[in-house]
């Protein structure tokens, strides 16, 4: 199990949290500026590496914080300090 | 190929069992090969055998990192069905489960295949209308649904004795899938493997491949492996989770992403479930193996992640959801789990396709892709035959994405 470091309330467990999904891109300002393969790709493509990827918990039974950590996908090590989603 | 039978069961009793033959040889590695397919496992070895039996390409080497069949094929829970929601995806499945019900005798291998129906515990109204609503389109294509209500339900399935009237999620009723069936995994993957190494196909285990390679001119020539360069003028990849890992390496990007699914077994019992039990509303499923062990699944991990263990988390949450129906389970001893690594595509629906770099292709976002081997291979061969789809796979390829044109299957799967 992880344990995640809600900024409000410390380190707490993975059973406390909801997972959120992986940190998307920002929505493009204007989609019809995009080519097709952009905004094709902004939809469905999201990076599957064997390593780290960036991605959101919800501290939905603790304070209700939104949280986004760097996870590592081969060993769940939870990579680097969390920091408020922003979002 | 040496015939399994009856009589050569006594006849290689008679001599003490030391005259099998191998089921499969270990060739040495040549330079180049007309199709070179990655993975060992069951849509690798199912798209081997059917290039060279329907196809009469027998040039073929299937190459796997790790050991024949030790991938997902060997990391299920063995359910063979074709209750789908899409127009696209239900002819699909039924061709596959029509493919599986004579695979035993056209590999003339022993499946171990159990026709059984699975019947889904249904405990809320809104996962009953969609259940419902799949039954109509099932219909079109000759699957088949049926409804029975709770009294039917529990007759079904005794040991079923949670759910009544007081408790969280009371049961509504119970839906019927009869072309449902289990089989042993292993020989699904060994049958295969012996049937494909009987049409001259190669399998090389512990080949490990590091990179795929293409020309100037960005078609796909071969791939580079621990065991050196094998050269290929077509590529299929059929390595489930980690299908992104290869094309990311000729910086091809799919629309995918790969998650960790658990499944765990309890000790022998005697028959006490003789249906595969689907309960979508909590998330658990589980059938009776032939060795008396209850198989049990749940939940995928929630992020992605290429693991093959189980997190505690994810296993007592299911765990807690199976005993709320099959409170007597609280006595079974667990002895053992397993995990996979699947890929999943943005709309849930496999793909099986060419891809930009041509003489490459893919096949991938098998969630639940054991019931899809046999229609899986048989129609990856067409395509990499053909260069173009079986119609059973054209709306499975990846030009879907490029319109639009998802196929949503979630909710079908585990994939919740």
């Amino acid at each position: 199990m992880l344990t995640i470091t809600c900024p409000f309330c410390g380190p707490r467990n993975e059973t406390e949290f909801v997972h959120g999904g992986p940190l998307r891109v920002p929505r493009p300002n204007d989609p019809q500026a995009l080519s097709d393969t952009e905004w094709v790709a902004y939809l469905t493509i999201t990076e599957n590496p064997l390593g780290l990827v960036k991605e959101k918990w919800w501290h939905v039974r603790g304070c209700g914080e939104w949280v986004t950590i760097e996870r590592d996908t081969r060993s769940h090590d939870v990579h680097t300090k969390q920091e408020p989603a922003g979002e | 190929m040496q015939k399994y039978s009856i009589a050569s069961l006594a006849r290689n009793a008679l001599s003490q069992h030391k005259n099998w033959q191998q089921a499969w040889r270990s060739p040495p590695l040549k330079p180049e090969y007309d199709v070179l397919i990655i993975g060992a496992g069951g849509h690798g070895l199912a798209t081997a055998y059917y290039l060279a039996h329907n196809h009469g390409i027998r040039n073929v080497a299937v190459i796997e990192k790790g050991w024949l069949g030790g991938g997902n094929v060997a990391r299920n829970t063995v359910t063979i069905r074709s209750n789908y929601m899409r127009d696209e995806s239900i002819p699909f499945y039924v061709k596959s489960v029509s493919l599986y019900d004579n695979l035993t005798k056209d590999l003339n291998y022993n499946l171990m295949y159990s026709k059984r129906s699975m019947i889904d515990v249904v405990q809320t109204y809104p996962r009953l209308r969609n259940i419902r609503r799949r039954m109509l389109t099932m219909d079109i294509y000759g699957s088949t649904y049926h409804q029975i209500s709770e009294r039917e339900l529990r007759k079904r399935i005794p040991a079923l004795t949670g759910g009544g009237p007081d408790s969280r999620l009371p049961i509504i009723a119970g839906m019927v899938h009869p072309d449902a069936a289990v089989c042993r995994h292993d020989a699904v993957a060994w049958g295969y493997a012996r049937s494909a190494d009987d049409h001259g196909v190669e399998i090389h285990q512990n080949t490990e491949v590091t990179q795929l390679l293409k020309s100037a001119d960005g078609a796909i020539t071969g791939v580079e492996t621990n065991r050196g360069r094998i050269r290929a003028k077509k590529v299929a990849v059929a390595v489930s989770g980690h299908t992104t890992t290869l094309t990311d390496t000729i910086g091809l990007k799919l629309p995918l992403q790969s998650f960790n699914l658990a499944a765990f077994v309890s000790e022998p019992v005697k028959p006490v479930i003789d249906v595969v039990v689907n309960c979508p509303d909590i998330g658990v499923y589980l059938s009776q193996s032939d060795k008396g062990e209850l198989v049990i699944g749940g939940a995928p991990d929630a992020g992605q992640s290429f693991r093959r263990d189980i997190k505690q988390n994810v296993f007592e949450d299911a765990v807690a959801s199976m005993l709320e129906l099959f409170p007597a389970f609280k006595r079974l001893k667990l002895l053992r789990q397993w995990g996979g690594t699947l890929d999943i595509a943005h709309d849930a629906t496999p793909i099986v396709s060419k891809t930009a770099v041509p003489g490459l292709y893919v096949s991938a976002g098998w969630w639940g892709g054991f019931k899809a081997i046999p229609a899986g291979g048989f129609t990856l061969a067409h395509l990499i035959a053909n260069n173009e789809p079986h119609a059973l796979i054209e709306p499975f390829s990846l030009q879907r994405f490029d319109s639009l044109d998802f196929i949503l299957e979630s909710g079908t799967t585990t994939a919740r």
